[in-house]
């Protein structure tokens, strides 16, 4: 079972091989070159292909960022989930180096790929992938300095994702409780599916090795200390740590304890699966006047308390591709037609809690009609909003204590704000 | 950050070599650096830069990290074509390794690894053995991987030299990143070997789980992935490690929480206690979902997993189907995956659910989904007894919607639900006969012939439908004509009247005379002699009761199952085979003794010696698979099948070449049989004996094993005594012996149809088997421009149907009476109209000798008609004639330059539109 990498390659969207790094001899550039032209030549084109394929002798696993493919191959039975994520974690690192990683950028800074491959990755085993820490030790502009020393006492230790000696004027941290709620509703109008996925994204600015600990209403937590919990405590379903957060020690006393990376990073995600009832409803009613014209009803609904207010709210009506000369009216926001989306974008600024609004729209429809019966796509109303200050899942943060041996007082900064995710109600 | 190194790759061409070399060796150390990335440029554009060897090691001696970094990567890259030049590195190694600075030591150490010569090896011995016991743990962990590197070049000098003594103790390393290096390049080197190397003692279990809690993420995945397969004494100690693992399933790396849950069910098969076991499948669901969040492809791999973890302990997600309902915007294999899982965890509970999202994606627009999601409501009609109703109800919806597909799909499943619940739900036939006239896959159309027939006596008008079909029963394919003989064969039985009687008689006749399909013509033989001997016989035979179906399509094998479970997150897990079915390369520590001439072998042939040979590509998922894969053809049962009838080996052994095996010896005819083998077989083609399939290099493979639930098909079209051969060879990696194996070709630019059955013998375990089939020409003619796809199905009693493109060579179809006179050639020539010529560079063609050429030309029936040379140009020309059966005349000119790559093809032909695959054909025979 165990099983390394060959190689990694950097292809473009030809499926030319732009730079590759080869760990294990066994697998060639022509070879990685003449499969990806095969995949190519194939029906699916390769972003909706399965992303592990085997050929010959060979298994491939591929992702793709912007205009490059980044692909790697093995002769072994290799852990495939950790060659994909490795992947997209090259695409983090690429994209902290270059800001953008694309076929431009690659060219552009070779040489740092090269060097970069070679130290994320040894024999084809996954080795170090935090880009902070990286460019301690490989830069870019390799003037700079003539001669490193040392490589980071991180890349070994036990706090990998931290260096020594940070320091800072201000000492301060902000916290973004950010909740995005998935929901798809069938053509029936029934929930089929909702959950939340919240995640609880940090910012430090921190001086020396912090410890710091995090209090939340956790039901569980609450109730293993004893405390009252009145109706303020929350039942969270998975939660997941970056890896500063010490699992064991969660695990045992549900305290999150961590020493924290410097600057942006998510400290935890977590989900809910309990059943949501749609902050915004929307309702379309579709009148199809044989192939001339369709007509819209729209109904858009807010299912909060009055006392919150959705911001930036989208509502993306799908109509028929080859629709024409729009007609809409709306009793609040605007609604443009965007052809390119094949959709109607109901645009609403501020939608306060409890509120009702509609929207009519008429289109033209060209009276030839393509070949009867073949399925039409059927993409689904989607809507996307923010609400700010407010949560579906009650979570709070309630202290995060932070000690460092030098002893200065650093303060937390917290908001919360709940959003659409995948946010899908089908049509009939 | 962005740097500028493109300005790199624009080197001037003329002279760049020696420019190069003149900078590699300038004085100033920016202009030598930025030679080295010229050469680093030149050489990641593909170019060969290798002459400046001794100029880039020359520049390896530097302060420079930056530099230093790019002569390794070059020395990576050329060593190997310099052996004996690279020995000018090893003095800067050795002392890199020295070095006071640790990135240094590591960097030295690393490459020395990467550099795959025997004399650099030799060397690399010494600095290894200082840098296993560094004082930097950065310099350890490397030196720990590069014991990994080196035992995979020269295993023996690892033993000798204490390396694997030292690579255990690092386990102890007081370093986590160094414990976890070591255990991956411990376990690589135990994969390779028989002997007992690395084993997880009591000692090491503990070291292990404390450097779990301190590693990095990947390192946390290594010894997890290790900490799998230690096998626990007892249920106490198996809790123990559960509980130590269980805090990595709140890991943000999708990795180490797949890894982690295949600790969790390895041990979980040794706990005794019902609420532990209960307490931890809880535990593991909300990971298992939450992966679902993760990116398409992690998704991708994460249901290929769950989907086996469900198969073994289906309550860990029996509350959580919705989770698994598409989304819109799901990339086409996640929707399939996630399908294949909706099914798995159907229930009475939550099937009107499920239901209404089949209903939903079987609207959508991807093909290849719709059909799966109407064959998923099939199956679990078939799975949920309860539901079935409900299931047939959803299906005889989307019949209505009248799209195609949808309604051939539905009527295959359909049948299965018929075979399922018999006299059950006979009465939406009417309905399904609407759509007969729509009906034009073999698939579905045989589905509905079977169904007319099994319930002939309920459908008035069953002879004038199953006439409807009869018109083209010549045409139609071999699965399709079976289904028909069968059914008029039942009507008979049912309705013995004027109307099925005359049926009878014709379907027979066609299927005894008009056929050249053994199998076919045999079943009608069987069935004719039947109903002429005793009718009631012939009842019990035909009419009898078929055992029931089950919805075990895409169940897998227990102890194969076991096997995956423990290669979770693997590519085991992703293709659902077992690793050996793939991996193509492993070299097993063979006792000493034979050590070396193994290695040589190993290391010259490399992949000769893979499973799988040349292939095509395979996807990771399966063709939609239903549940009538491992179904009987309907109405077999009971009636002897193919070509074995009961007395004995098939009565006209002329009829078809046998497999390569020894084919069976003639039987003498039985008498009974005799009225009606009297019958004249000159339509059989007779063919040689018994070509036995060729030895020569392997056949290209088609389906390869994985793709083939452990069933690999290789295969090619041959000519051989002026016939055309399909040369096939099953290998059966399956746990399960195949028979039955049936073969059916789909339209193609040729008509290429096979002339007789598929012989295949019962395949073992393990084994595999050549045959040649042969194969006639304009059968079933594609309309449409030529192409040289041949979309092959082949299906045998155990497995699902499997489909597979090949390619047609036109160098098997030219014939053998090609030759054209020459003033034949000429006027043909001068008689089409110039649009009719095509021609076209082959710049990968070469003629080294004109003689030989036309000798292999020849063989494959391209005629030499005449020659001469060009005199500016010392160019030769070559005019050749070859003929595509019937009468489609190629008339060629090849203009090339002897020895020297690139051929000008140049061909007349009544049909260019052939031209390209005439050129593909020529451009593979001057290879």
């Amino acid at each position: 079972m165990t099983g390394a990498a060959s190689a990694v390659f950097l292809l473009d969207m030809k499926g030319r091989v732009l730079v590759w790094r080869d760990y294990r001899g066994d697998v060639t550039a022509g070879q990685a070159e003449r499969f990806f032209s095969k995949l190519m030549d194939g029906e699916t084109d390769p972003s909706s292909h399965e992303p592990v394929v085997y050929d010959d002798g060979v298994t491939y696993l591929f992702i793709q960022y912007n205009n490059v493919y980044v692909m790697t191959a093995s002769r072994q039975n290799c852990n495939a989930a950790s060659l994909l994520l490795f992947l997209h974690r090259v695409v983090d690192v690429f994209k902290h180096y270059f800001e953008e990683l694309e076929e431009e950028s690659l060219r552009d800074n070779f040489v740092v790929v090269y060097e970069l491959l070679d130290e994320m990755m040894d024999f084809g085993y996954p080795q170090y992938t935090e880009a902070k820490i990286l460019s301690e030790f490989i830069k870019t502009d390799a003037y700079k300095i003539e001669m490193t020393t040392r490589p980071p006492m991180a890349v070994t230790n036990a706090v990998s994702w931290r260096m020594e000696g940070i320091k800072y004027k201000k000492n301060e941290v902000f916290l973004d409780v950010v909740e995005s709620v998935n929901i798809l509703v069938n053509s029936n109008s029934q929930v089929v599916r909702s959950d939340v996925v919240g995640a609880l994204k940090m910012r430090t600015y921190l001086s020396g090795m912090p410890e710091c600990k995090l209090g939340l209403n956790d039901r569980v937590l609450l109730e293993a200390q004893g405390r009252a919990t009145k109706g303020k405590a929350i039942d969270l379903d998975d939660i997941k740590f970056h890896q500063c957060v010490r699992l064991a020690r969660f695990e045992n006393d549900r305290t999150i304890s961590f020493i924290p990376p410097d600057g942006a990073f998510d400290l935890m995600t977590y989900r809910l699966s309990t059943q949501v009832r749609p902050l915004i409803w929307v309702e379309a009613q579709v009148e199809r006047h044989s192939r001339s014209r369709v007509e819209y009803m729209v109904k858009a609904r807010s299912q909060f308390k009055e006392r919150s207010t959705a911001t930036n709210v989208e509502i993306e009506l799908p109509v028929p591709s080859d629709a024409t000369t729009p007609a809409v009216r709306t009793s609040m926001g605007s609604a443009v037609y965007a052809p390119e989306r094949e959709a109607l974008l109901w645009k609403i600024k501020s939608f306060p809690g409890g509120k009702e609004y509609m929207l009519r729209a008429k289109f033209g429809l060209p009276s030839i009609a393509a070949e009867e019966n073949a399925p039409e796509k059927r993409p689904p109303i989607r809507v996307k909003f923010e609400i700010p200050y407010f949560t579906v899942s009650g979570i709070q943060v309630r202290y995060l204590k932070i000690i460092e041996k030098s002893g200065y007082q650093a303060l937390p900064w917290v908001r919360y704000i709940t959003m659409a995710g995948e946010y899908e109600l089908r049509m009939i | 950050m962005s740097g500028h190194d493109s300005k790199y790759f624009t080197t001037t061409k003329k002279g760049e070599i020696h420019e190069l070399k003149e900078e590699l060796n300038s004085q100033y150390k920016d202009k030598k650096k930025d030679a080295v990335k010229k050469v680093i440029a030149a050489m990641t554009v593909g170019k060969d830069v290798s002459m400046l060897f001794t100029d880039v090691v020359n520049c390896m001696q530097t302060e420079n990290l930056e530099l230093k970094k790019l002569v390794y990567l070059y020395l990576i890259n050329y060593a190997k074509s310099h052996p004996d030049l690279a020995i000018l590195a090893v003095n800067t190694f050795v002392k890199d390794s020295q070095d006071p600075n640790p990135l240094i030591r590591a960097l030295a150490v690393r490459t020395m690894g990467c550099i795959r010569v025997d004399k650099i090896t030799e060397y690399l011995c010494d600095p290894l053995q200082r840098c296993l016991k560094d004082e930097d743990p950065y310099v350890r962990k490397t030196a720990a991987i590069c014991v990994a590197k080196l035992h995979d070049i020269n295993a023996e000098l690892v033993e000798d030299r204490g390396f694997l003594e030292a690579l255990k103790d690092m386990i102890s390393d007081s370093n986590p990143m160094v414990v976890a290096n070591a255990v991956a390049a411990l376990a690589e080197i135990q994969e390779g070997s028989s002997k007992v190397i690395f084993e997880i003692t009591n000692h090491t279990l503990f070291k292990l789980l404390a450097a779990l809690n301190e590693c990095t993420e990947w390192g946390q995945v290594f010894i997890l992935d290790a900490l799998s397969k230690y096998k626990a004494k007892d249920a106490r100690d198996a809790e123990n490690i559960v509980e130590r693992v269980t805090p990595r399933l709140q890991h943000a790396n999708c990795a180490v929480v797949l890894s982690a849950v295949k600790v969790i069910l390895q041990q979980m098969e040794l706990i005794t206690s019902v609420d532990v076991v209960r307490n931890l499948c809880k535990k593991m669901a909300p990971p298992l979902v939450t992966l679902l969040s993760a990116e398409p492809e992690i998704q991708y791999v994460a249901l290929r997993n769950i989907n086996l973890i469900v198969q073994r302990r289906p309550s860990i997600l029996a509350h959580e189907i919705k989770v698994f309902f598409c989304k819109y915007n799901d990339p086409i294999y996640v929707k399939m995956e996630k399908l294949e899982i909706m099914i798995k965890l159907a229930s009475d509970r939550n099937i009107d659910q499920v239901l209404l999202e089949f209903k939903e994606y079987a609207t959508e627009v991807d093909v290849d989904f719709v059909r799966k999601a109407v064959r998923a409501i099939g199956r679990c009609a078939i799975k949920l007894d309860r539901a079935a109703e409900r299931c047939i109800n959803v299906l005889l919806e989307l019949i209505k919607i009248k799209v195609n597909y949808v309604v051939q799909e539905a009527i295959i499943v359909i049948k299965d639900i018929f075979r399922r619940y018999p006299n059950m739900y006979e009465s939406i036939i009417a309905t399904l006969c609407e759509s007969l006239d729509t009906l034009d896959e073999p698939e579905a159309k045989a589905s509905m012939i079977w169904i007319i027939g099994e319930y002939a006596e309920r459908i008035d008008n069953a002879d004038e439908l199953l006439e409807s079909f009869l018109e083209s029963f010549p045409e139609e394919p071999a699965q399709v004509q079976l289904q028909l003989l069968t059914a008029a064969v039942k009507l008979f039985l049912k309705k013995p009247t004027e109307g099925p009687q005359q049926m009878i008689q014709v379907v027979l006749n066609n299927a005894t005379q008009e056929t050249d399909n053994p199998d076919l013509r045999d079943r009608a033989y069987v069935y004719w002699r039947l109903l002429s001997t005793d009718p009631e016989a012939a009842k019990d035979v035909v009419l009898a009761e078929k055992p029931t179906i089950s919805d075990d399509s895409n169940m897998l094998d227990q102890s194969l199952l076991d096997d995956l479970l423990a290669n979770i997150a693997t590519l085991a897990s992703v293709y659902h085979k077992p690793p050996d079915a793939f991996v193509s390369r492993t070299r097993p520590t063979q006792p000493r003794d034979d050590e070396e001439e193994f290695a040589e072998q190993d290391s010259g042939s490399g992949d000769t010696s893979a499973p799988v040979p040349d292939g095509a590509q395979v996807h990771g998922g399966y063709p939609g698979a239903g549940p009538s894969g491992p179904l009987p053809p309907p109405g077999g049962y009971g009636a002897p099948r193919g070509p074995s009838p009961p007395t004995g080996p098939p009565p006209a052994p002329a009829a078809a070449p046998a497999p390569a095996p020894a084919p069976p010896p003639p039987a003498p005819v039985p008498d009974l049989l005799g009225d009606l083998m009297g019958l004249d077989n000159a339509l059989v083609p007779a063919g040689p004996v018994t070509p036995s399939a060729p030895a020569g290099p392997p056949l290209p493979v088609l389906l390869p094993a994985p793709a083939g639930q452990g069933l690999q098909i290789s295969g090619q079209l041959m000519r051989r005594d002026g016939q055309v051969f399909y040369s096939l060879r099953f290998d059966n990696n399956t746990q399960m012996p195949l028979d039955g194996f049936m073969i059916q070709f789909n339209k193609n630019t040729f008509g290429l149809a096979s002339a007789g059955p598929l012989q295949v013998p019962i395949l073992q375990p393990g084994t595999s088997a050549n045959t040649l089939l042969p194969m006639v020409l304009f059968q079933n003619v594609a309309p449409g421009p030529p192409n040289s796809i041949l979309q092959v199905a082949v299906k045998n009693n155990q497995q699902p149907v499997w489909y597979f493109n090949d390619k047609i060579h036109l160098q098997a179809l030219f014939v053998e009476d090609g030759q054209m006179e020459r003033s034949t050639f000429l006027e043909t020539w001068k008689s089409l109209p110039d649009s009719h010529e095509v021609s076209k560079d082959l710049p990968n063609a070469i003629v080294t000798n004109s003689e030989a050429t036309l000798e292999r030309l020849l063989k494959s029936n391209l005629f030499f008609i005449a020659r001469r040379v060009l005199k500016d140009t010392n160019q030769e020309v070559l005019y050749l004639s070859g003929k595509v059966a019937p009468n489609v005349p190629f008339l060629v000119e090849l203009t090339f330059l002897v020895g020297y790559p690139s051929v000008k093809c140049a061909v007349k032909t009544p049909s260019p539109e052939m031209a390209p695959l005439f050129f593909e054909a020529m451009e593979s025979l001057l290879r």
